[in-house]
């Protein structure tokens, strides 16, 4: 028997705010782990150990003017960041934390909705989050958030190539697109990671790129190339952008442990506690990486997206298809 | 060969930053520790008075002269025998300091012959309107309400001067 509207409704629920929470202490814990790298304390002023932080972020945010620039296109300039921020809390409704429970007869799956071509929709949608990126900077009529957005579009569609490419050779060795299936595929077996490890890695480096995260952070460059399409952003709005590329991180996350580390398969503990942690740990990693590597020129970012990750990627999807077919 | 590789030095990056993470930080938490100051700092202003009471200012306004802030003000007025306020033949009616405008250069204390100003150790000045950073004579009379620690000036090679040490 499947889900009845109710649970799904509540299940909605409980899982957006779990993701924002996630979220929220995702930037705690960045901010804490990057100044511990650079011996600093990090956030360390609201309550214990700076545990408040994330609500006094929110609430300064929040209590921000809401303004507008005088040429901006008004509908547009509020509607990128809403977008975006959509975009992305939607991308994760297929990610699968579970094996999926029966409870009083109701079959509960482990994800928000299970569709066949999980994997797809999530690239999609992915790519509907890239508008209000584009947009928002459009929108803001200022030469900076317009330079700001072209350079994040050409980036982001760039990558976007390597990013689907890369697990073309996990979609061809589990021979499905859901991605319950997936990980099922890698129960009993080695993960996926082991065959396909430079699979994970184009992965991990194009969604560096896709998720605008330092090395690859230019359309957010705040030091040196005045932000980007977000310039004329303030308050929450801004907020909502930053909301949603930490979220794109998550999903993005969220996949590569699906993907690659078998999703929530793991011995003794609950499926969802395993997802959580394998997630943290590749969260961990993307922190790593972001205070140790400097940020790319704009020219180092195309030469490595078209010249090193691309190929890489296609020749990884054609020797697995060759495998496959082979054995 | 491992150092020529740009791969290997990137990989070396990652583990100096995992290192790292598991040393104390170098952070001063300041409120808590007031890290001690420099035996010579310039901090806020003192004016001084003699050991009989007398004020040391004359009124002079050579510090108010030297100033390339053009913070201080100083009103004269003589002294009389039945109001005696100074040593010398006038006194500061009106001494003031306008401390947000002040870039602590250490000139006033340089220009004035009776090393009646000097500049202090404390550095906390900040208020929440801009005239309470107008110091008047009274309030550079008496002593810092909030003192800072000071450093072992024996620690240091360079010599205390003596208008610093001698009012």
């Amino acid at each position: 028997m499947s889900e009845p509207w109710w649970i799904s409704v509540v299940k909605g629920l409980v899982l957006i705010n779990l993701l924002l929470l996630v979220f929220s202490y995702a930037t705690l814990i960045e901010r804490k782990v990057i100044g511990r790298m650079q011996l600093r304390y990090g956030p360390n002023r609201s309550g214990p150990f700076g545990i408040a932080q994330p609500f006094a972020d929110l609430l300064k945010l929040i209590r921000k003017e809401s303004f507008f620039p005088a040429a901006a296109v008004d509908v547009l300039y509020v509607l990128a960041p809403l977008t975006a921020a959509f975009a992305a809390m939607t991308a994760f409704a297929v990610i699968p934390f579970g094996p999926g429970w029966e409870v009083a007869g109701y079959h509960i799956a482990g994800q928000m909705v299970d569709v066949p071509i999980g994997l797809i929709l999530v690239f999609a949608i992915g790519s509907v989050g890239i508008y209000g990126f584009i947009v928002g900077g459009w929108a803001s009529e200022s030469k900076y958030s317009l330079l700001g957005s072209m350079r994040t579009c050409a980036q982001l569609v760039s990558y976007e190539v390597s990013l689907a490419l890369s697990v073309l050779g996990v979609v061809i060795m589990g021979q499905s697109l859901s991605l319950p299936e997936l990980v099922e595929k890698q129960n009993g077996t080695i993960w996926f990671v082991v065959p396909q490890l430079i699979g994970m890695l184009v992965f991990l480096f194009a969604g560096t790129a896709e998720t605008s995260r330092a090395p690859f952070d230019l359309p957010e460059a705040e030091q040196e190339l005045v932000a980007g399409y977000h310039t004329e952003y303030g308050g929450m709005r801004w907020g909502l952008f930053t909301m949603a590329e930490y979220i794109n991180l998550i999903t993005l996350s969220g996949l590569a442990v699906t993907l690659f580390f078998g999703g929530w398969l793991g011995p003794w503990l609950p499926g969802p506690v395993w997802f959580l942690v394998k997630l943290i740990i590749i969260l961990f990693v993307f922190i790593w990486l972001r205070t140790t590597v400097p940020r790319l020129r704009y020219d180092q970012l195309m030469r490595f997206g078209w010249k090193v990750l691309l190929p890489v990627a296609t020749v990884n999807a054609v020797v697995t298809a060759f495998f496959v077919v082979l054995i | 060969m491992a150092d020529t590789n740009p791969a290997f030095g990137s990989l070396k990056g990652f583990a100096v930053t995992f290192k790292q993470l598991f040393k104390k930080p170098i952070t001063q938490q300041y409120p808590e520790y007031k890290r001690p100051v420099y035996p010579r700092w310039r901090g806020r202003h003192r004016l001084w008075r003699h050991e009989n009471g007398l004020e040391k200012c004359v009124g002079c306004s050579l510090c108010a002269a030297a100033c390339p802030a053009d913070c201080i003000r100083v009103v004269a007025a003589e002294n009389t025998p039945y109001d005696r306020v100074s040593a010398g033949e006038r006194y500061a009616r009106i001494y003031e300091i306008n401390i947000s405008r002040c870039i602590f250069c250490g000139y006033c204390e340089l220009a004035c012959p009776f090393d009646a100003i000097t500049l202090g150790n404390e550095y906390e000045l900040s208020e929440y309107n801009r005239d309470d950073q107008i110091y008047t004579k009274d309030m550079l009379l008496a002593p810092p309400i909030k003192q800072v620690p000071v450093a072992d000036p024996e620690l240091y090679d360079t010599p205390i001067p003596y208008y610093k040490s001698h009012s």
